[in-house]
């Protein structure tokens, strides 16, 4: 049963990146036939993919110590709390990858997040709060969790799929800028050319917002992949079951958390609520909990 | 002109089905040293535990030094762990010496003094973890040798698998009933 369930995320977010760069490829490329004339296609394409990756580059090599930065959180000693070191370790084991490193956020909402481009470099941060209000076979589902995102590289996928919406926003921003203040000749366009540009114009500004509900619906399979794997570490879901309830139902706010770091955490911490729509950065507490109780 | 083209398909084809071979190999190669890499991580669980125990040993006979059988039992789980070699050798000699530290900390409860002693508390959390890593780190060497065991009787790669040598490794599992027995610990 886990096992499909992990091969059926595995595929689904792969068809997902697929289809995105397709359509990111397919868009760049139109667009800019379509506004700037034969031949600037692969031009508006070439310039937005070099611009985008090295932004997001600079971000992936950098993102772990922006990301403990902005949440202040600290190194922990190993003295400090060996429980959850023994965790970290044995799931590290249980994983294949090197052990990570351990952070930890003074706050008594419960929440943790995983950070790092690969697992030599990887980071877990627990708050706390997690520490304080959870059990131990619950913890081990939390950091099973958080360490299969680090085996999967989902913050390797996730920065490229970054720079996907990021090529998709900077082509359709150039597109709408040179449409607006351009140098258009407007004259020979018949009917079906406008309907073309009318097409185009659409499609530049609903562009990044269909690219953003791609890189949310492939954060939420990487999310629904993390909890399977971790039953499949622990072996034993009903402790992250268990534990997303908890963390969940508890009220106190994330202080350190904002809108840059709220899709990194296991419950998102600004929109604990159980929505569930296209623009969520993960599944709802139900399906997640249902998805672990039937493994 | 034909003949070109049908020269050089078998080249093609040849040089696939070359590279299917050398992707199949590798993964097998892959596979193999995972299956050693987890072997040795549980090793190292083991050592450290062995190497934990005549702490505790001597910190639990500063204040019940009458419990002699328990003491005895750890000592012998220890030295048969010692000269275990092979896989199901070490299984067994693991559960043995799991019971016996299980005994150990049994009798310890009767000792309040001892039970807060912080020397014994840091002791008992360390084994502990130590436990639960090697449960994890015969998980992954399981799961490992799991892997192999299926690529090495799969189709194609039964062909390498076979044609290089490539041998199914044991599970990290318990044989005998009488070992089977020792095997629940909760501390």
């Amino acid at each position: 049963m886990i096992y499909e369930r992990i091969a059926a995320n595995k595929y689904k977010s792969l068809a997902l990146v697929i289809f995105f760069v397709a359509f990111v490829l397919f868009l760049g490329y139109v667009l800019g036939e379509l506004f700037w004339g034969p031949g600037f296609g692969s031009i508006a394409l070439i310039i937005a993919v070099v611009i985008s990756s090295i932004t997001a580059l600079a971000s992936y090599y950098y993102s772990d110590s922006i990301v403990l930065k902005i949440s202040s959180a600290r190194l922990l000693s190993r003295k400090e709390f060996p429980f959850l070191w023994h965790s970290i370790e044995g799931l590290a084991i249980a994983a294949g990858i090197p052990v990570p490193k351990a952070y930890i956020i003074e706050d008594s909402a419960p929440n943790a997040f995983a950070t790092g481009r690969d697992p030599k470099h990887a980071v877990i941060c627990v708050t706390t709060g997690l520490l304080q209000k959870l059990n131990r076979q619950e913890l081990e589902g939390v950091i099973g969790h958080e360490m299969s995102h680090i085996k999967n590289y989902d913050i390797r996928l996730m920065t490229m799929t970054v720079v996907l919406v990021g090529v998709i926003a900077l082509i359709s921003d150039m597109i709408l800028r040179s449409f607006f203040w351009g140098r258009h000749d407007k004259r020979d366009l018949g009917k079906a050319g406008i309907i073309l540009i009318v097409i185009g114009i659409v499609l530049a500004v609903l562009a990044p917002v269909i690219a953003t509900i791609i890189k949310l619906a492939i954060s939420r399979k990487r999310e629904f992949l993390a909890d399977a794997d971790s039953a499949l570490l622990t072996r034993y879901p009903a402790g992250l079951a268990s534990a997303l309830e908890k963390i969940s139902k508890d009220k106190e706010p994330l202080e350190a958390a904002n809108k840059a770091t709220e899709h990194l955490y296991i419950v998102n911490p600004l929109t604990k609520s159980s929505l569930n729509n296209m623009f969520s950065t993960h599944p709802s507490i139900e399906d997640r909990v249902k998805a672990l109780k039937t493994m | 002109m034909a003949l070109d083209f049908v020269f050089w398909g078998i080249i093609g084809f040849i040089v696939l089905i070359a590279l299917i071979f050398i992707l199949i190999y590798n993964g097998l190669v892959g596979l193999k040293k995972r299956v050693e890499n987890a072997w040795s991580q549980i090793d190292v669980q083991l050592k450290r535990r062995y190497d934990l125990i005549p702490n505790l040993v001597e910190t639990v006979k500063g204040y019940a030094k009458h419990e002699k059988t328990v003491f005895e039992n750890v000592t012998k789980a220890r030295a048969r762990m010692a000269q275990a070699t092979t896989v199901g050798e070490k299984a067994g000699a693991e559960n043995f010496l799991t019971s016996a530290l299980k005994s150990l900390f049994a009798v310890a409860e009767n000792y309040p003094r001892l039970r807060a002693n912080e020397n014994f508390l840091a002791l008992q959390e360390e084994l502990a973890g130590t436990e639960n890593k090697i449960a994890y780190a015969r998980q992954f060497y399981n799961d490992s040798v799991m892997q192999l065991n299926t690529t090495i009787h799969q189709f194609p790669s039964n062909i390498i698998a076979s044609t290089f040598g490539f041998k199914e490794q044991e599970f990290f599992e318990v044989e005998s009933p009488a070992e089977k027995k020792a095997v629940k610990v909760k501390f």
